[in-house]
């Protein structure tokens, strides 16, 4: 199959490309990039004037929930949701149940994705047994099975000698390890950022320093131990603040924060919506207005939604009840463009850097990009059409998206993996709005 | 006059106009209380659910009371278990409710925004008697109302509010209703009883009781609940008499006039000396009075009555 993308914009920043041409696809490779390609022959031709193309983005923090609780998400459902969302692949977290602590199960996660089609699953793999902070899980095993980092997300490793001993063994693998900073002494009980907004609201609030003090301290083991460090779900300013100084230093460091943490702030749950409630917590507009900042800098490269599932019962219930996580997959690229693209507070080229070559760089994936001769790996997208969040036309199995009932702009027309092209398709033509293209 | 709202959540966005036809109208049916049959048809065919998920007596007999003076069918559930130990969720508990035509409902909850998460899944009128440590309404309003009856008006009063304002729906509640009826507010608690940003609530803050009590036409005593002990919050209860305990001495420095309220129960010996519980000042039983007349208010002002028609009852 041959597909030949016509008058696109065509935008790899990474690559420095960003003009108007033609790009055709062949033997799922990128056979030509151009202003204007003749060829002769069989050719599907796409009319994308007015659209983008870029590299396919990548996702380095999503929950597939399988195994565990197939209920909230499937592999095959979250892959579905990428796919929706222009995402070619995801790194999924281990905190199933079990935990992705062995090689057999990390070897599942990555036959099971390879069933419904092309979108890549890169597992990461749990830095301790059981995800519980006592000893070390078997990384070289993990990595052997295709793990492309390790993290216990969903919980910090309290013990600072294991995150240590983790951080000086990974260099073995060059694996990052992805930390999720927390003290829980300090965080413990609360539910939403603490502050102005949970006084008012009566709500028990988890403090900016419960956070920070965790990126402090495993900063400073990175340091240590030469180990590389990921900073996950960075949603303070400080927090931000000392990933900057880390890398001023040198040090292999490397964030991220998420779309509604550089969308929203704590005063929107006023209505106690559970769709609103994660961890860490929305926090103010001044650590929003940092982390934007944060993102068009650079000192964090990379945009990951922390796609949490979870089921509409335990979703539907009271707010201190309601499990932390919210949907991103299938918003990230819209929510970006809407909330900073647009009134200016990032450019488009710098948010497909934080979705595609930033994050790829930080589990050590190569960039594709759009170049000649290399696996096509690309997303179509139009930045002038909007629509409405409807959660009941996720491809996810889960509901809980804080961004349900807005106008969003971006639109993702279509994705071209290797060979295969998934498009949108009118709802009353299938079930589901982007049918993939099965491989078994 | 009309109160142009179906739920009762919260005083916050309550207006000074609203908080006054609720008093008003409570002080219609104060008087009717005072009567020797007290009891009037008014919500007659009108059906409420007391729904307590935390053990309460005061607040629950006083709903129970009010609605049985305004002649409602009422009906309460306490229950210590909560929903999910049950095995049922909390909106399926009330969408039981609500299939069996009931017009009020009257949540008390641990958990803050329980009756928000209610008022916006059923179509029953909610009245919040207290969400976790958000708000409990109708108890700030018979603490406006009972402070009202001793001074008049509002104007210039000295409130200092004495305690646990971190976890306190009462300290909540009563700092909306205070500020929108223009008394003056104090907060006086220990630093780690105060709730983060609450000096932008309008009250103003000082940790040293002897010195914000100085001059007060009101000191609002909240209580200290047990269970705080051996969070950190303060060294012991000893310390906590000492410090931010109203003595016999402390209340002897007061003006004669000053009143002295609890929401209850109280801690004897812990927040509030026993001899000033009983004392001249205390208002505390009168506030448990006019907590019928209040809610009276608050259910036949949100079943639709007006002002004026209670007056005529």
């Amino acid at each position: 199959m041959r597909w030949l993308i016509r008058k696109a914009r065509l935008l790899d920043p990474a690559n420095g490309i960003d003009r108007k041409g033609d790009l055709l696809i062949e033997e799922g490779k990128i056979a030509r990039v151009g202003g204007e390609i003749r060829i002769d022959g069989e050719v599907s031709e796409i009319e994308a004037e007015g659209m983008t193309l870029t590299p396919s983005f990548i996702d380095i923090h999503v929950h597939l929930r399988e195994p565990g609780r197939e209920y909230a998400e499937r592999i095959e459902t979250g892959v579905r949701a990428a796919a929706a969302g222009g995402f070619g692949a995801v790194v999924c977290m281990p905190n199933t149940e079990p935990a992705l602590d062995t090689h057999a199960s990390i070897r599942f996660v990555i036959e099971e994705a390879e069933r419904w089609g092309p979108v890549k699953v890169w597992p990461a793999g749990a830095i301790t047994q059981g995800r519980k902070g006592e000893k070390l899980a078997e990384m070289g095993d993990l990595v052997r099975g295709g793990a492309v980092a390790v993290t216990d997300d969903g919980d910090p490793v309290a013990d600072s000698d294991l995150m240590r001993r983790a951080l000086e063994y990974s260099k073995s693998f060059d694996i990052p390890i992805l930390t999720h900073p927390e003290d829980k002494t300090l965080s413990r009980g609360g539910v939403m950022n603490e502050g102005v907004v949970s006084t008012r609201l009566g709500l028990k609030g988890i403090p900016a320093a419960a956070e920070e003090i965790g990126i402090a301290r495993d900063l400073r083991l990175a340091e240590l131990s030469g180990g590389r460090l990921h900073v996950q779900h960075v949603s303070t300013a400080y927090g931000a603040e000392l990933v900057r100084r880390a890398k001023e230093r040198g040090l292999p460091v490397t964030g991220e924060t998420a779309p509604h943490y550089v969308a929203l702030t704590d005063e929107s749950l006023a209505g106690y919506d559970t769709n609103r409630k994660m961890n860490p917590p929305l926090r103010t507009s001044r650590d929003r207005d940092a982390l934007r900042e944060a993102l068009a800098s650079g000192v964090l490269e990379v945009v990951a939604t922390d796609h949490a599932p979870h089921g509409i019962h335990e979703k539907e219930t009271e707010f201190d009840r309601a499990p932390f996580g919210v949907l991103g997959l299938e918003t990230s690229f819209a929510v970006m463009l809407t909330h900073l693209v647009r009134p200016g507070h990032l450019s488009l080229p710098t948010l497909i850097e934080r979705m595609t070559s930033g994050p790829a760089g930080v589990i050590g994936k190569e960039h594709l990009g759009i170049v000649e001769g290399r696996k096509a790996s690309l997303t179509l997208f139009d930045t002038e059409r909007s629509q409405v969040v409807d959660p009941s036309r996720f491809e996810s199995l889960s509901r809980n998206t804080p961004f349900a009932g807005e106008r969003l702009y971006g639109a993702i027309m279509g994705l071209f993996i290797g060979g295969d092209r998934i498009e949108p398709v009118q709802p009353e033509e299938s079930n589901t709005r982007f049918p993939l293209p099965l491989t078994r | 006059m009309k109160l142009s709202r179906k739920h009762l959540l919260g005083l916050e966005g309550v207006s000074r106009s609203e908080i006054e036809t609720i008093l008003n109208t409570a002080e219609s049916f104060k008087e009717i209380l005072e009567r020797k049959i007290p009891k009037v048809p008014t919500l007659r065919g009108k059906t409420a659910v007391n729904l307590f998920f935390e053990p309460s007596t005061r607040t629950r007999v006083s709903f129970e009371l009010a609605e049985k003076r305004l002649s409602a069918d009422s009906v309460s559930i306490s229950t210590k278990m909560s929903s999910s130990e049950k095995g049922e969720t909390l909106v399926d508990t009330v969408r039981n409710l609500e299939a069996m035509k009931v017009d009020f409902l009257i949540v008390r909850h641990s958990s803050a925004g329980a009756a928000h998460f209610l008022a916006s899944r059923i179509d029953v009128a909610v009245i919040n008697a207290g969400d976790g440590c958000h708000e409990h309404p109708t108890q700030a309003l018979l603490d406006l109302f009972t402070i009202r009856q001793k001074f008049g008006s509002f104007e210039g009063l000295k409130v200092v509010i004495v305690g646990d304002a971190l976890h306190s729906r009462v300290a909540r509640s009563n700092l909306w209703g205070l500020g929108a009826v223009g008394a003056d507010i104090t907060i006086c608690s220990p630093p780690t009883f105060l709730a983060p940003g609450m000096e932008n609530f309008g009250a103003r803050i000082e940790s040293d009781l002897d010195k914000a009590i100085q001059g007060a036409d009101v000191v609002m005593v909240l209580r200290i609940q047990m269970e705080r002990q051996g969070q950190h919050f303060f060294p012991s209860l000893r310390e906590y008499a000492m410090q931010y305990g109203i003595s016999r001495k402390r209340a002897d420095s007061l003006k004669d006039s000053c009143l002295i309220m609890h929401p209850g129960p109280m801690n004897r010996g812990v927040e509030i000396a026993p001899d000033v519980a009983d004392g001249v000042r205390s208002v505390i039983l009168d506030q448990v009075t006019n907590g019928v007349a209040v809610r009276m208010a608050v259910l036949y002002l949100l079943s639709g009555g007006e002002l004026d028609d209670a007056m005529a009852h």
